[in-house]
């Protein structure tokens, strides 16, 4: 069976990369901003870039913040965030005085790095990630498979069992995050290649 | 830490691929689209692309141009040319492209401030042309390297840190299409002054200028034109990227 796919378009404006991804992989998705699609949808993608502030400002703009969190807390469609989307689920973020969608139990902090020669921020580049919990999201993901990186901020859960996989800059910290019908990646599938598109692969086709 | 990138630099001149020496004497290499799938099937870390006529001609960088290569691209890329403006950078982000390089308009620090708080730092590439002048030693060069400014690059790295840019891409103009090895000395200055990845840009000739960038320059990438673009010293055109790119990480 098909799901009906909507990519939430809140004007982050960098939606393309998904959409591309995931043409290429031959799924059928819409991309809106309207209440009524996200009502209808049977999943959905957080996507996009920039500031945590003024996305969580576009969001509440197209009065999208009360459909999200019925789509996602009440009847528990799967979500998948991608980067500033996974971020906007958490409750707050050093980024910003505006709360976030609070869907996460969950804190966005700026890297905090001691070795700022060898440990640059943004982080940005290839790294592999280490599993901590076997998930759908990652089947036929090989463990050695890298994924694109491009970002300042990242995520601190309060608890350890939403954790996927973690990634190293300095420190470790959460690449990956699944809760519930709640999923999230730091990096950026869109851009990763072939591992990237078999995890949008997955999420699209989980049951 | 991800592993240090390995970034190929295509300039466009008009709708062509071309290739400096020193910033001048272009030479037409071929069509950038291609060179641009090429570099996507070798699954090149990243690519830049540059109008170097761009900033002189008073326009930015073709969007149909950008919108292409987004088309072809399954790869992070950034481009960079005569951007002077918030609206030309939505354009270009909403194509499905991950940082913009920003040169001459860089001068303009709240430009790059403005830029960084509408799109976030990570977005957001500064490009630093250096060149030694006579009497005053290194100083910031902009519009394809013609004019001088009055800024030394250490002070002007510093500068695009605070507003918000989120990479400097270092490029001493004298080492342009040389082949003979980084300015190492000026890429550690900046890269040990700064807390943003810097990108070491021009006269890489071969794997040991490549590490020593990461090594000795303290780099979090190494860029390059000619070493992708040219079979050997002889500059016979033939697009290549190392297979092994991981071997990096062992000099980080």
């Amino acid at each position: 069976m098909s799901y009906k796919i909507v990519i939430v378009d809140y004007g982050s404006g960098n939606l393309s990369s998904v959409e591309r991804s995931l043409s290429r992989i031959g799924v059928d998705f819409k991309v809106s901003g309207r209440p009524e699609d996200i009502e209808s949808a049977d999943k959905l993608i957080l996507a996009g870039v920039g500031h945590f502030g003024s996305a969580m400002q576009s969001l509440k703009e197209r009065n999208l913040v009360e459909p999200l969190e019925k789509a996602v807390l009440t009847d528990k469609k799967p979500v998948l965030g991608i980067c500033l989307g996974m971020e906007l689920m958490a409750q707050s973020s050093e980024e910003s005085d505006a709360p976030g969608l609070g869907w996460l139990d969950a804190s966005v902090i700026k890297f905090r790095v001691n070795d700022t020669v060898r440990y640059k921020v943004p982080h940005i580049g290839w790294s592999r990630v280490t599993t901590k919990k076997e998930s759908r999201l990652m089947k036929g993901v090989d463990d050695s498979a890298e994924f694109y990186f491009l970002h300042a901020y990242h995520l601190v859960l309060s608890n350890q069992s939403a954790l996927l996989s973690e990634c190293v800059h300095e420190r470790n910290y959460a690449a990956s995050i699944e809760s519930g019908n709640i999923f999230g990646v730091q990096y950026h599938p869109e851009k990763s290649r072939e591992a990237g598109l078999q995890l949008l692969k997955n999420f699209v086709e989980l049951q | 830490m991800s592993r240090p990138r390995l970034i190929p630099v295509l300039l466009l001149s008009g709708s062509g691929l071309v290739k400096s020496v020193r910033f001048k004497g272009h030479r037409y290499i071929g069509d950038p689209l291609n060179a641009a799938r090429i570099f996507n099937e070798l699954k090149a870390d990243e690519l830049i692309f540059l109008d170097i006529q761009a900033s002189r001609e008073g326009r930015c960088i073709s969007l149909d141009f950008v919108n292409e290569l987004a088309e072809e691209l399954t790869m992070p890329f950034s481009v960079g040319g005569g951007i002077t403006s918030i609206e030309q950078i939505r354009s270009i982000v909403r194509a499905g492209v991950e940082k913009v390089v920003i040169g001459t308009h860089a001068v303009e620090p709240d430009f790059v401030r403005q830029a960084a708080y509408e799109f976030g730092s990570s977005t957001i590439s500064v490009c630093i042309d250096v060149k030694k002048t006579f009497w005053r030693g290194d100083r910031v060069h902009v519009k394809n390297g013609r004019v001088a400014t009055q800024y030394d690059p250490i002070g002007f790295a510093r500068s695009m840190e605070d507003a918000g840019a989120g990479e400097l891409i270092i490029q001493p103009i004298d080492r342009d299409g040389t082949m003979s090895g980084l300015d190492v000395a000026l890429i550690n200055s900046i890269s040990t002054q700064v807390t943003v990845p810097v990108v070491a840009l021009g006269g890489a000739g071969n794997t040991a200028d490549l590490i020593e960038g990461i090594q000795k320059g303290m780099a979090s990438a190494v860029a390059a034109g000619s070493l992708f673009v040219f079979r050997d010293a002889d500059r016979g055109v033939l697009i290549n990227y190392p297979s092994d790119k991981r071997f990096l990480e062992n000099y980080a």
